[in-house]
């Protein structure tokens, strides 16, 4: 985004007088631009041309022996469309997605407004409260698995001790619950980032926005809804934007916690891809989906930029 | 682009460097290693595993003048690191794969028949070399294979004055007499992936039911049988997220009377005192049927070399070394699983008379590719829908199995 305002400036003085040193100058500013470039086209163009390739293509385990990866045209996409569990899993993604989001961002407010008021070991909370985000996510779905436990799990004791249910929820093991259990933990592993992300959002915002508002009369609801979230706005984006990436292509934790059951409940179109590609070794069904995560995230990536870049915009104005 | 002189070194440089980088990571490594060394790709990642495995090639590879080297990753990377190795020409010598995996490798022709290499296969058993079989030829050789049996807590059956239950009639009454407070009668495995349907497989097969034709409707009373267990209570409903290893872990603290397991928990089970344990067969249908257990475990297949047939020759000795009668015995009862040759179970059914249910069973257990083949890992995903669907009240057993059924052939 900054790359492409930036190489303006320098540029313009420099047109007229010297052609020369200008064609130089504008060599050397590409030298430093192909480093990023070689490194995007090894990195990302490559295995990003290679995976829309291989959806077109039949590469089964006899690809990896002789390199032969004859093209079938759409059959990987027809074959991946028809399967019942794409639509499952697509639909699930997103509730996944949506809940874990939701989740994540309102507690993680809710606690950076909460730890902006410097109080009395307020900076050790918060280190405690960044754990969940620091432990392997699946150490975090294996301790998890063994709390929801229907029968012994430490989730249902303490709800039967406090009468607030009977007979055990269970977590894990229906189809109907499974997926609200997924994003339970999901939300819980995420706040910390949140939270940390917003806190330092907050801590940006001038403090004479907060005595202004004050003088003015400002009640805390009001002063919350038009100062701290207008001023929030670029970090929020980030903050969903990058939650978004990193939710939609969720695998590990789903894979530790319910391997995508019970009766399908769990899967996403994560585990579909890893099914496909891994377990039935079809990876040009694994192709497939890999390529329609990456249609989702795209979109949400341009979206995103757009944002950004009328923010730039509204700021280089004042 | 302008190329103004004399600054031509440095991107050329960088260039150059760029182009390397590129070039190297692309054609990756595909060194031979040392002529004397045999390289083995295996999943015996546990240290203890890792060493018997050592000194078992260790033993073979001496006399010859050989040394084997192991590399090991996680049993389910086995089949994409040798996708991977292969499509690099670095394959190892000795491929050990599991034997659900074996046809789609052997079906890439990348495996060389173990006739041609020279590897005498005429003294295992027919369930043995089934596992390492594709399409009527013999691509990969068994050392020794586990099943499925059904062990209980000796101490919780004597309380309740019962005898370990032979058929399907008997297991629910039993497990329903044995579940009380804490403890249910029954635990199996029916988590969504390899583990659920491995534990599936005896109730199925038994009842009848057909890999290929999961919708002939002869396989769902054992989806009913399964239904029942966990609808009246006999059986945890976590059971759809429990694998072997949770189920063992519920037996072991006295959670569960009765477990499907297999031999590989043996170990496990025998270091500890709190649980006094004995194996008995898998509960049939009806007195007199004969329990139809999978077969499991791994095979050891040789790549093909064509460049150096020497090596493949080198593996072919130590496959041969590795299943002679004494060390497939010594092999089985490091291990705990049963010998494949005929001769060295005879004489493991003898040392090991606590073990002798797992020993019969392999006489009479099935192979899960040996019908449908390339096919498995898409009939192992519908069945485990299957039985994920009935046992969570989605789905009746019939229409589980026909939607198994259509998921198992779709595209075909």
């Amino acid at each position: 985004m900054t790359t492409s305002t930036l190489p303006a400036r320098p540029e313009a003085p420099a047109r007229a007088p010297r052609p020369r040193g200008a064609g130089r100058r504008r060599f050397h500013q590409w030298l430093f631009v192909l480093p990023a470039l070689v490194y995007l086209l090894v990195f990302f163009g490559y295995p990003l041309v290679r995976n829309v390739l291989m959806s077109f293509q039949e590469y089964t385990p006899r690809t990896y022996f002789t390199g032969e990866a004859p093209f079938n045209g759409l059959d990987n996409w027809h074959r991946v469309f028809e399967n019942d569990l794409f639509g499952d899993a697509l639909w699930q993604t997103i509730l996944f997605t949506v809940g874990s989001l939701v989740g994540q961002f309102t507690i993680g407010l809710a606690l950076a407004v909460f730890f902006s008021r410097r109080f009395h070991l307020s900076g050790v909370i918060r280190a405690v409260l960044l754990l969940p985000w620091l432990v392997p996510m699946v150490v975090s779905a294996v301790v998890w698995r063994r709390i929801m436990d229907e029968d012994h799990g430490v989730l249902n004791s303490f709800l039967e001790t406090l009468h607030l249910s009977g007979d055990g929820v269970p977590w894990l093991s229906s189809p109907s619950v499974a997926l609200l259990s997924a994003i339970l933990v999901n939300i819980w592993i995420g706040v910390p980032f949140n939270m940390v992300i917003l806190y330092g959002g907050l801590q940006e915002i001038p403090r004479d926005l907060y005595e202004a508002a004050a003088l003015d009369g400002a009640s805390p609801w009001r002063t919350f809804r038009s100062v701290t979230l207008p001023m929030l706005r670029p970090v929020v984006t980030v903050v969903l934007v990058l939650g978004f990436m990193s939710t939609i292509k969720i695998l590990d934790l789903i894979l530790a916690l319910t391997g995508g059951g019970p009766a399908d409940s769990t899967q996403t179109l994560g585990t579909l891809t890893y099914q496909l590609s891994f377990l039935q070794l079809d990876f040009g069904q694994g192709a497939v989906v890999g390529n329609v995560l990456i249609l989702i995230s795209a979109v949400f990536a341009v979206l995103y930029l757009r944002v950004n870049r009328a923010d730039l915009g509204n700021g280089g104005t004042r | 682009m302008p190329s103004p002189t004399g600054r031509i070194a440095k991107p050329a440089t960088a260039l150059a460097l760029a182009g390397a980088v590129l070039g190297f990571g692309l054609t990756g490594c595909a060194a031979q290693p040392d002529p004397d060394t045999v390289t083995v790709l295996n999943s015996a990642t546990d240290t203890a595993e890792h060493e018997a495995n050592q000194d078992f090639f260790d033993r073979c590879a001496e006399p010859l003048g050989l040394k084997v080297e192991q590399i090991s990753v996680p049993a389910d990377q086995v089949s994409s690191k040798a996708l991977r190795m292969a499509s690099s020409d670095s394959l190892t010598d000795i491929l050990e794969l599991d034997g659900s995996e074996l046809p789609q490798f052997a079906e890439t022709d990348g495996l060389r028949p173990l006739d041609e290499a020279g590897v005498d296969t005429s003294a295992m058993s027919d369930s043995g070399n089934a596992l390492g079989s594709f399409d009527g030829t013999q691509y990969g050789v068994a050392r020794s294979v586990n099943s499925l049996a059904l062990i209980y807590n000796t101490q919780l059956l004597a309380d309740a004055g019962l005898q370990p239950p032979t058929t399907w009639e008997e297991l629910k009454e039993d497990a329903a007499a044995l579940t009380q407070g804490d403890t249910y009668g029954m635990a199996f495995s029916a988590s969504p992936n390899a583990d659920g349907v491995y534990q599936f497989l005896p109730f199925f097969w038994t009842a009848g039911g057909d890999e290929a034709h999961l919708d002939d409707g002869a396989g769902a009373p054992a989806l009913e049988l399964w239904k029942d267990l966990v609808d009246e209570g006999s059986a945890s409903r976590s059971v759809v997220n429990w694998n072997q290893q949770d189920v063992n872990d519920q037996f072991l603290s006295g959670r569960a009377a009765m477990m499907v397991n297999g031999p590989w928990q043996v170990p496990v089970l025998s270091a500890q005192d709190d649980v006094d344990w004995a194996v008995a067969s898998i509960p049939v249908p009806q007195a007199g049927d004969d329990p139809v257990p999978p077969i499991g475990g791994t095979v050891m297949t040789i790549p093909k070399n064509e460049d150096h047939p020497e090596r493949e020759s080198n593996a072919a000795k130590i496959l041969n070394c590795l299943n002679s009668e004494e060390n497939q015995l010594a092999w089985g009862e490091r291990v705990n699983n049963v010998p494949t040759r005929a001769d060295a179970a005879q004489a493991y059914r003898e040392e090991n008379p606590e073990l002798a249910a797992f020993a019969d069973l392999v006489l009479t257990a099935r192979s899960r590719t040996g019908e449908v083949g390339t096919g498995w890992p898409k009939v192992e995903t519908a069945l485990a829908g299957a039985f994920q669907s009935v046992l969570t009240g989605r789905s009746d057993p019939e229409a589980a199995l026909e939607r198994a059924q259509q998921q198992a052939t779709a595209g075909e």
